[in-house]
């Protein structure tokens, strides 16, 4: 029987996993599909499936390297059974010490962002230069462009990094927040009563 | 013992030490209110409070006012547009609004209580961290240039500019000599004039090197000036002529 002719051989999707595989160890920052197929100089479809081939080998209990889907990349990661001997070796410096005021910042930030320092003073109550100062020394927020109009304050987001530290997928990972209506239907009534008490 | 507010240590992120150092620090303006947590010094004075037995009411009015005066000074530093929009709501209105930023708040502490939680879950993450590596640089492809166009862009280039003229900057000083003369010829006719009429209608640059040269008379003595007052009228007469006796003075004195 004839065989059509085939004048392009398409690389087998285990080659080209080998190419992914590749790509992802020399880079310091997760990869994108795109990103990967770009490189790779392939179909974005037949690099998801190199993925999932990549992902089945380099998963937990398989192996001591796990491929990670995070920061809206893919990214290799240590196994966490072999988190103890890595925390021998290295530590984690980007988190340490992050101070609750930090945390409260950086958690404005990645909801509200981009975002200036004034509106999260607002928010909190306090001033936050330290705090943001603190979050962009260690690379988890960054500039972002300023406020509209002559002298606009400075504006943050949050980089990929914070999405690699938390170990999110994209920020679209970060939990819903709980509808607080009650809360501040409650709030209120309470300064209404702290206000007549004070009146009478 | 009673409680001495001012005595209370304080442990903050922004200060450590006493109380009335804080005080006198934040009425300098050395430190920001906005950079002082206040319920760490409300935590502070309610534990000492709790390490006696007995109520100190004395101790606990100074510390409700001092805390009180301290609040608003922060609030007023927070929000000093903010304040005056509050002022001019009705209560309830002020209520509401209040309770939206506290509601909002309160969003964000359970957002932070998330992140904290997540954190210690993913303690146990070690992922490479580096710079972004350089990506190669694109190979630029160029047209097909022709070599004449590219010599006529150049020599457009090359062509100097026009100078600009400064010349309406330059001042134009008159010599002092111009004036010396002149007021020696006016002394010679009369025997005092006056400054200001004589100079009047010149320049501000003229009149300048005028007064020059009317120091300059004065210097070597050819002139005497007058002033009644200050800003009034310069008075300029020819001095008279030494009398014997100064001759001889001057004269021994240059002798000497």
């Amino acid at each position: 029987m004839d065989r059509p002719l085939r004048l392009i051989v398409p690389r087998p999707v285990d080659m080209l996993a080998r190419t992914v595989e590749a790509l992802l160890v020399i880079a310091s920052q997760p990869l994108s599909l795109e990103e990967l197929a770009e490189a790779a100089d392939d179909e974005i479809e037949r690099i998801e499936i190199a993925i999932g081939l990549l992902r089945e080998r380099y998963s937990e209990g398989r192996s001591g390297i796990v491929l990670e889907q995070v920061a809206g990349g893919f990214a290799f990661r240590a196994s966490r059974e072999a988190a103890t001997a890595c925390a021998r070796l290295f530590e984690r410096p980007v988190e340490r010490g992050l101070s609750q005021a930090a945390l409260e910042t950086v958690a404005i930030v990645a909801y509200l962002g981009p975002v200036s320092r004034p509106e999260i003073a607002r928010i909190r109550g306090v001033a936050a230069d330290s705090a943001v100062a603190s979050l962009v020394e260690r690379g988890l927020i960054a500039e972002a462009g300023r406020e509209h109009g002559p002298g606009g304050a400075v504006r943050y987001r949050v980089t990929s990094l914070f999405e690699r530290v938390f170990g999110l997928e994209s920020l679209a990972a970060l939990p819903r927040l709980d509808d607080i209506g009650a809360d501040q239907e409650a709030i209120r009534e309470r300064l209404l009563e702290v206000a007549e008490a004070r009146a009478s | 013992m009673a409680v001495a507010v001012r005595d209370l240590d304080l442990d903050l992120d922004a200060f450590e030490g006493p109380f009335d150092l804080l005080l006198t620090l934040l009425l300098k303006d050395v430190i920001q209110p906005a950079e002082i947590d206040m319920t760490g010094i409300v935590v502070a004075f309610v534990e000492r409070l709790a390490e006696r037995d007995e109520l100190d009411l004395d101790a606990c009015g100074e510390f409700l006012v001092l805390i009180a005066a301290l609040l608003e000074l922060k609030a007023r530093h927070l929000f000093p547009d903010e304040a005056a929009e509050l002022a001019d709501l009705e209560p309830e209105e002020a209520a509401e609004e209040l309770a939206r930023r506290l509601a909002e708040y309160r969003r964000m502490k359970q957002a932070s209580a998330w992140l904290r939680d997540r954190l210690d879950a993913e303690r146990d993450r070690y992922f490479r961290l580096g710079p972004a590596p350089l990506a190669p640089e694109p190979e630029r492809r160029l047209a097909q240039q022709e070599p004449l166009r590219l010599v006529e862009a150049l020599r457009a280039l090359a062509v100097e500019p026009p100078r600009v003229s400064v010349a309406h900057m330059a001042l134009r000083f008159p010599p002092v000599s111009q004036f010396l003369e002149r007021f020696r010829a006016v002394l010679h006719r009369r025997r005092r004039f006056d400054f200001d009429a004589e100079v009047a209608g010149l320049s501000r640059v003229e009149q300048a090197v005028a007064f020059l040269a009317l120091l300059e008379l004065r210097k070597t003595g050819e002139i005497e000036i007058a002033q009644g007052a200050p800003f009034a009228a310069i008075r300029v007469s020819r001095s008279a002529p030494p009398r014997h006796d100064e001759r001889i003075l001057q004269w021994t004195a240059r002798s000497a």
